[in-house]
C-alpha cells in the first residue's frame, strides 16, 4: 500500500496546489483581507497589524496596496486569461491539426509549412514583437498567446490524426459517407482527447509563466489590475531594501506552475499505464 | 546523402523568407508609431508626414519589403532610429556577450543534467530517481524571472557574495556572470536532465544490457561501458533545440540583471519600435534557431547510422514522443 501510494504524492501535491489557486481566484472578493487596489500604508513590512484587528500579511507595496489580497485577485486575473489564451490557441490548433490530418496532401503541407515558421522564433522575441506592436492588454495578449502556442498543439494534434485516419473505424466511417466535419470532431476528435489533456495542462502554465514575463518586461495586463510578473516589475527598483514587494508574486507564480507541472506529469503517467504494463496495476 | 541535405536548406531558406515577410507584416500594423518615436510627442502632423516621406514609409508595402529585402540580403541592415548608428555596429558587441553567456550556460548546464539524468535512469523509481524527477520539474516550473529574484535574494541580499547587476559598466567581470549563467543553466537543466533520464531508462531496459547484467558485467562497466554511448544519442540532440529556449531565457536574464547582451537590446528594439533593428535581431535569431536544427538533425544522423535521414529529421523536428517537444515549450 506504501509503495502505490508514494508515487502518487507528487500529483496529489500538485493537485492540491492548483486546486488552492483556482479556489483563490473563485473566491477573491470573500478571501482577500483589503481591496487590492486601494492605498492604505505605502511599504509596510510583512505581518505588520493594519489597526482594526487585521493584519498585512504580505506587507503592502509603494503605493500602499496589500499584496495578499493584489496576489489573492492577481490569481484571478491570471487563470482567466491565460485560461481564455489557452482555449483560443486550442481551438484554432485542434481545427488545422485535424484538417491537416484528415485530407493530408496539400492543406497537410501548407499548415505544417505555416506551423514551422511560426515555430522558428524564439516564442519571446515573437511575443515582444506583437505585444509592443499591438500594445499591452488582456485581448492583445490572448491574440499573441495564441500565435505562438497553435503551432505546437497543432502539430500534435496533426501527428495524433495521421495516426487515426489510419484506423478502422474512421475508414469504415468514410466508406459509410459520413461527412469530414463529422469524422473530425466526432470520430476523430474524442480518439485523441488523452495526450491532449495531458499538454493543456502543461501549456495552461506555460500561458500562466508567458502572462507573468510579460508583467515583468511591462508588456503585460496594464497597470492597476494586480497581474504577479508586473508586480514584480514595479517593485524591482526598491526590491533591495523591501524584498517582499518581489519576493512573494515569484512565490506564487512558480508554486502554480510547479503544481500544474507536477498535474500533468501524474496525468501523463496515468494515460500510459493502460498501455505500457498490463495486469498489475491490480491491487 | 546529398539531395537531403540540400532540400533542407532550401526548406531553410523558404523559412527566413517566410519569417522576414511575417516580421515585417508586424512591424507595418501601425509604421506611424515611428515618426512619432524618433520626432517625440510634440511633433506637428506635417512634420511627421515630412519625415516619413523623406525616409520612404509612403511607398506601396510589397513595394518596401522587397526593397528592404534587397537590402537585408546585400548586408546594409539600415540604421538604428534609437540609438542613431547602423545596425551593423551594434550587433557584434552584444551578440558576443551573449555568446559569452550562452557558451558558460551550457559549460554548467551539460554534465550536471547528464550526471542527474544518469544517475536518475539507471535505477528508475529508486528513490534517487524520485528525488532528481521532482527537482527537475521544480526547476523548470519557475519561471527564469522568479529564479532571478530567489538566486538574487539569496546570493546577493542574504549572503552578500554577488553583484545584483551585470553591466559591465568596469570591464569584463566573471563574477557578474555567475547570477545569469546560473539563472539560465537551473531552468533548462531540468529539461534535458528528463530527457538524459527517459532515455536511460529506455536504455536500461533493452536486451543487450540484461543479457551483460546476466553476465555479471559488473554495475560501474555497465553503464559507462554499455549504456551510456547509447543513452546519450537523444539527448546531445536535444540539447540543440535548447538553444531557441535559452535564446527566450537569455532576454529575461539580460533585462533583469542588466547585462547589455543580444536579449536586451532586442527587447529595448521592441519597446522603442526601432524597426530596423528589431528586424535584423529577429532575422539573427530566427537564423539561429533554424542553424541549430540543422545542426541536431546532422548530429543525430551521424550519431545513429541505422536511422536513415527521413527518421532522424521527423524526430528532431519535436513529434510528440514520451516529452514535450522542445518548440512547445516557453
Amino acid at each position: 500500500m506504501r509503495r502505490r501510494m508514494l508515487p502518487r504524492l507528487p500529483v496529489l501535491f500538485g493537485a492540491l496546489i492548483v486546486l488552492l489557486w483556482v479556489l483563490c481566484a473563485v473566491l477573491a472578493p470573500w478571501l482577500a483581507p483589503f481591496d487590492p487596489l486601494h492605498s492604505l500604508q505605502p511599504l509596510v513590512p510583512p505581518l505588520s497589524d493594519a489597526g482594526a484587528g487585521r493584519m498585512f500579511w504580505l506587507g503592502t507595496d509603494m503605493l500602499g496596496r496589500d499584496i495578499l489580497s493584489r496576489l489573492i485577485f492577481g490569481a484571478r486575473a491570471v487563470i482567466v486569461w491565460a485560461g481564455f489564451a489557452t482555449a483560443t490557441a486550442y481551438v484554432i490548433g485542434i481545427a488545422g491539426g485535424l484538417v491537416a490530418g484528415f485530407y493530408r496532401g496539400h492543406a497537410d503541407r501548407l499548415l505544417s509549412f505555416l506551423a514551422n515558421v511560426v515555430l522558428s522564433f524564439p516564442v519571446l522575441v515573437l511575443y515582444i514583437l506583437i505585444i509592443t506592436k499591438v500594445g499591452a492588454s488582456g485581448f492583445n495578449i490572448v491574440l499573441a498567446v495564441t500565435f505562438a502556442s497553435a503551432p505546437a498543439i497543432f502539430r500534435i494534434v496533426r501527428a495524433l490524426a495521421l495516426d487515426l485516419r489510419e484506423r478502422d473505424f474512421v475508414l469504415a466511417a468514410i466508406s459509410q459517407g459520413e461527412t469530414p466535419l463529422r469524422i473530425m470532431v466526432l470520430d476523430m476528435l474524442p480518439n485523441a482527447a488523452g495526450p491532449l489533456i495531458v499538454d493543456a495542462c502543461l501549456r495552461l502554465g506555460y500561458t500562466t509563466i508567458t502572462i507573468g514575463v510579460l508583467g515583468f518586461l511591462g508588456l503585460g495586463l496594464p497597470p492597476p489590475t494586480p497581474d504577479w510578473g508586473g508586480m514584480v516589475n514595479e517593485g524591482r527598483p526598491l526590491a533591495f531594501a523591501f524584498p517582499h514587494l518581489i519576493l512573494f508574486p515569484c512565490i506564487a507564480i512558480s508554486s502554480l506552475m510547479l503544481g500544474l507541472s507536477l498535474l500533468a506529469d501524474g496525468l501523463r503517467d496515468g494515460e500510459q499505464r493502460p498501455l505500457k504494463s498490463t495486469g498489475t496495476n491490480l491491487p | 546523402m546529398k539531395t537531403p541535405i540540400l532540400a533542407r536548406l532550401v526548406e531553410i531558406a523558404g523559412t527566413m523568407l517566410a519569417v522576414s515577410f511575417i516580421v515585417y507584416l508586424v512591424l507595418e500594423a501601425n509604421s506611424g508609431d515611428v515618426a512619432v518615436k524618433v520626432l517625440g510627442p510634440f511633433s506637428t502632423e506635417d512634420q511627421r508626414a515630412l519625415w516619413m516621406h523623406q525616409n520612404g514609409y509612403d511607398a506601396p508595402f510589397l513595394w518596401r519589403y522587397l526593397e528592404w529585402l534587397a537590402r537585408f540580403a546585400v548586408g546594409d541592415w539600415g540604421m538604428s532610429t534609437h540609438y542613431r548608428v547602423p545596425v551593423w555596429q551594434l550587433l557584434p558587441e552584444r551578440l558576443g556577450r551573449t555568446a559569452m553567456l550562452a557558451g558558460a550556460t551550457l559549460v554548467v548546464m551539460i554534465p550536471v543534467s547528464f550526471s542527474l539524468g544518469i544517475l536518475a535512469g539507471m535505477a528508475k523509481g529508486s528513490v534517487a530517481d524520485r528525488i532528481i524527477s521532482f527537482f527537475c520539474v521544480a526547476t523548470t516550473s519557475i519561471p527564469e524571472f522568479a529564479s532571478s529574484v530567489f538566486l538574487a535574494a539569496i546570493f546577493v541580499f542574504w549572503l552578500g557574495v554577488l553583484p545584483g547587476a551585470s553591466s559591465m559598466t568596469s570591464g569584463f567581470a566573471i563574477r557578474e556572470l555567475v547570477l545569469p549563467t546560473l539563472v539560465l543553466a537551473l531552468y533548462s537543466a531540468g529539461y534535458l536532465a528528463r530527457i538524459t533520464r527517459a532515455s536511460m531508462v529506455e536504455v536500461m531496459e533493452a536486451p543487450y544490457i540484461r543479457a551483460a547484467m546476466m553476465r555479471g558485467v559488473p554495475p560501474a562497466r555497465l553503464v559507462l561501458g554499455h549504456a551510456l554511448r547509447n543513452a546519450l544519442v537523444a539527448p546531445v540532440t536535444v540539447i540543440m533545440l535548447q538553444i531557441p529556449w535559452l535564446l527566450s531565457g537569455v532576454i529575461v536574464v539580460e533585462v533583469f540583471f542588466a547585462y547589455r547582451g543580444f536579449g536586451s537590446l532586442l527587447y529595448e528594439a521592441g519597446l522603442n519600435s526601432d524597426i530596423a533593428l528589431i528586424e535584423a535581431c529577429a532575422m539573427i535569431s530566427v537564423a539561429v534557431v533554424l542553424a541549430t536544427q540543422f545542426l541536431s538533425d546532422l548530429i543525430y544522423a551521424w550519431l545513429n547510422p541505422r536511422l536513415n535521414r527521413k527518421t532522424a529529421r521527423a524526430d528532431a523536428a519535436g513529434i510528440p514522443s514520451e516529452t514535450p517537444a522542445a518548440g512547445a515549450a516557453p
